[in-house]
């Protein structure tokens, strides 16, 4: 109970410092929670940029803090805590396991706005945002299935979540497309972040042949090994990686969050802020796909660039029907699109699609 | 029953994956038997990795890279050194602390050097050896990197067991004060040693972010200092165990990995027999050290047992392995050998302040 009093009177504490900011004295106080180093050269490295952004946009209006590294788990709440203590207004937690935490520290500081990457949970004063990297997915897959010759496409995984799941199936859809004999290996390894790792996971698929590497972790080190390796091509994940370009990286999926961030900062200082959930894509420049290299063969490059436009104006929605679940159920009859939310919906997706021989950890 | 795993590029993957504990702990290692306890490791590791890069880089030369990894590696230890040994702090706290400083003393340094290549470092390709069918490739076709790190284990080993500095080092590291009775310098063996360690955690770094990765980034090591350190406790402060243990724990990383990308089908029995396997190599060391009694062999025992009964229960079934049970499988095994060697052996006088005035 004491615990709570304190919290209260500290919410309190905060909410006068939000008075006090009203004047126009105190500067906004923007919080940002990242899950790995800002050198990470991908994941936080952009969502560092988005922050950077805003200190630029608004100078001296705006103040913002960071913490880098933060485990997924209790630790989280403290961080978040604190950060609320030190009278920010408005916190971003950037990534997918900080859904909890944010909830229950949100609910401890009623007047503090918290804005949640990736997840689906929301309240009066948690937000969510994601974008559809999918959408980067499926042109990846659409590049990675033409170009590979041994068939067999290399994925780096960090963990079963649905944003993870989503890519995979997006990517293995269209590859599956236009190359029937494409085949799938995952690894898991159960981390964003740890470049040995992840150097070691893209060595072992190299090995047992795959020529094509995708990943969802954060560092540049699958790209530095497919280097290494000759022959195998990789994507940029979350940032350009436009360092390894034309060859090994190929293309690239990047986060652009500063507009967003910018706009949110704003709708606080405005007063204007509300919970909403956004998840945009490629129309509207939340997930770009980076420049497409000249190391892959002109009309492959032609139809994927062809893919994006399509992707971006929404007259192609990347899970269209007909899609079977991987145990041969129907998912999507002819011409369907997958929705957003409720059953079997693209933001809890936790099955794979058919032909995908693997098995997601439960 | 393997799939598509090749064995000979397992084997040869896990000398590699193996190299940048082994060089840290076998530092740690020299250290600790000379009675210091430096929980640092982790934070030596990383400055090594980043200055490592950095020379690497601005000289275009990875050998230099190395050279300068080392030097800083030692460096930030002597502060340790300094702090533990003249001002008596306390060894486990500022262990702790000298990890927290390398990993910030890292990203600072490390701001210009994102996203950066390293220069290429080549394979060895050991004439005569290196053709060797089968043997070749697996030991002989490293960088050479991979050999400095075992002519270090083989050096350290050799200096403890023949040498007369060797005996002086372990003696410190048994009893400081008896040593100092006999006229040694406790406090110069000490610094010698844990400057030894921070070089050796320092050229592991670099191997992390010149040859393995190859680029730098922030929290590059993610952990391994820590491995190498209960490494050191796993060898029982011997570097020929040690070099087992690096392997063991190497092996095990790489073949996960293998296992999830092949998809393998595993048969459960060679679980229960992987069970057995480890019970009867722990009572077999322990039989041999004449040390039956401890909690190691009850648990030798309880694996043997409970291997053979599981064995006509899972027979013939066959199961996916999960991806969990896989990723923590190099711990799992790092802590049951732990367990079974039951941690003996440490040096007398390991993690105490000394003071010539006691």
């Amino acid at each position: 109970m004491l615990r709570r009093t304190l919290l209260a009177s500290a919410a309190a504490t905060a909410m006068l410092g939000g008075v006090a900011m009203a004047d126009g004295h105190e500067p906004t106080k923007v919080g940002f929670v990242f899950v790995g180093p800002v050198g990470d050269g991908g994941w936080t490295y952009e969502h560092n940029q988005g922050r950077l952004a805003v200190e630029e946009a608004f100078g001296d209006q705006v103040e913002t803090v960071f913490v880098e590294s933060v485990p997924e788990g209790p630790d989280a709440e403290r961080v978040m805590t604190q950060m609320a203590l030190e009278g920010a207004d408005l916190i971003f937690t950037t990534s997918f396991g900080y859904m909890d935490p944010t909830i229950n520290v949100a609910a401890n500081f009623p007047d503090v706005r918290f804005e949640h990457a990736t997840g689906y949970k929301q309240a009066d004063n948690v937000s969510v945002y994601s974008a559809r990297f999918y959408e980067g997915r499926a042109v990846q897959g659409h590049i990675a299935g033409q170009i590979t010759e041994s068939n067999i496409i290399g994925y780096i995984a960090s963990f079963p979540i649905p944003e993870v799941i989503r890519g995979i199936n997006s990517a293995y859809i269209h590859a599956l497309e236009v190359n029937p004999d494409v085949e799938f290996k995952i690894i898991w390894a159960y981390t964003w972040f740890d470049p040995a790792k992840e150097a070691e996971a893209a060595a072992v698929l190299i090995e047992q042949g795959a020529d094509v590497i995708l990943q969802h972790t954060d560092s540049t080190a699958p790209q530095a090994a497919a280097q290494a390796a000759g022959n195998v091509y990789t994507f940029g994940q979350a940032s350009d990686m436009s360092e390894f370009g034309p060859m090994p990286r190929v293309s690239s999926i990047i986060d652009d969050w500063a507009p967003y961030y910018i706009a949110r900062t704003q709708a606080v200082m405005d007063g204007t802020w509300e919970s909403t959930s956004t998840w945009d894509g490629i129309g509207a420049g939340m997930v770009g796909i980076g420049e497409i290299s000249d190391a892959i063969p002109a009309e492959v490059k032609a139809s994927a660039e062809a893919m994006v436009a399509r992707l971006a104006s929404g007259e192609y929605h990347a899970f269209t029907g007909p899609i079977n679940k991987q145990d041969g159920s129907v998912w999507l009859a002819e011409g369907e699109t997958a929705s957003d939310y409720g059953d079997d919906g693209l933001a809890g997706m936790a099955f794979y699609v058919e032909g995908l021989t693997a098995e997601i950890p439960q | 029953m393997f799939g598509s795993i090749d064995p000979l590029l397992l084997l040869a993957s896990l000398m590699v994956a193996a190299t940048p504990i082994l060089l840290a702990a076998i530092g740690e290692l020299v250290v600790e038997r000379s009675g210091v306890l430096n929980l640092g490791v982790e934070g030596m590791m990383i400055t090594g990795s980043i200055v490592g890069f950095i020379a690497a880089i601005t000289t275009g030369s990875p050998w230099l890279g190395f050279i300068a990894a080392a030097l800083s590696g030692a460096a930030i230890s002597l502060l340790f050194g300094i702090l533990t040994q003249y001002l008596m702090s306390n060894q486990v706290a500022t262990g702790l602390a000298l990890t927290l400083f390398g990993l910030g003393l890292a990203a600072l340094l490390g701001q210009g050097y994102l996203g950066v290549k390293a220069p290429a470092f080549p394979d060895w390709h050991i004439p005569l050896l290196g053709d060797i069918p089968v043997i070749g490739p697996i030991i002989f076709q490293h960088d050479p990197m991979v050999y400095v790190g075992l002519a270090i284990v083989a050096g350290v080993w050799w200096f403890l067991k023949k040498t007369r500095a060797g005996l002086v080092l372990r003696a410190v590291g048994e009893n400081h004060e008896a040593a100092h009775a006999l006229g040694y310098h406790v406090v110069r063996t000490r610094l010698l040693a844990i400057m030894f360690g921070g070089a050796c955690a320092g050229l592991g770094g670099a191997y992390l972010s010149i040859v393995r990765v190859p680029t730098y980034a922030d929290s590059l090591t993610a952990g391994a200092g820590w491995i190498a350190l209960a490494i050191v406790v796993f060898a029982s402060w011997k570097p020929g165990r040690l070099l087992l243990g690096a392997y063991l724990f190497g092996g095990v990383t790489v073949l996960q990995l293998n296992l999830q990308a092949a998809g393998v089908q595993f048969p459960v029995i060679l679980l229960a027999l992987s069970l057995i396997a480890v019970g009867v190599a722990g009572l077999i060391s322990l039989w041999r050290k004449d040390r039956l009694k401890s909690l190691g062999s009850a648990v030798s025992v309880a694996l043997v047992a409970g291997g053979t009964i599981c064995i006509p229960l899972l027979s013939g079934k066959m199961a996916p392995l999960k991806v969990e049970y896989l990723s923590m499988s190099p711990y799992i095994a790092t802590i049951l050998v732990l367990v079974i060697m039951s941690a003996s052996g440490a040096p007398g006088s390991l993690g105490k302040i000394f003071h010539a005035s006691r």
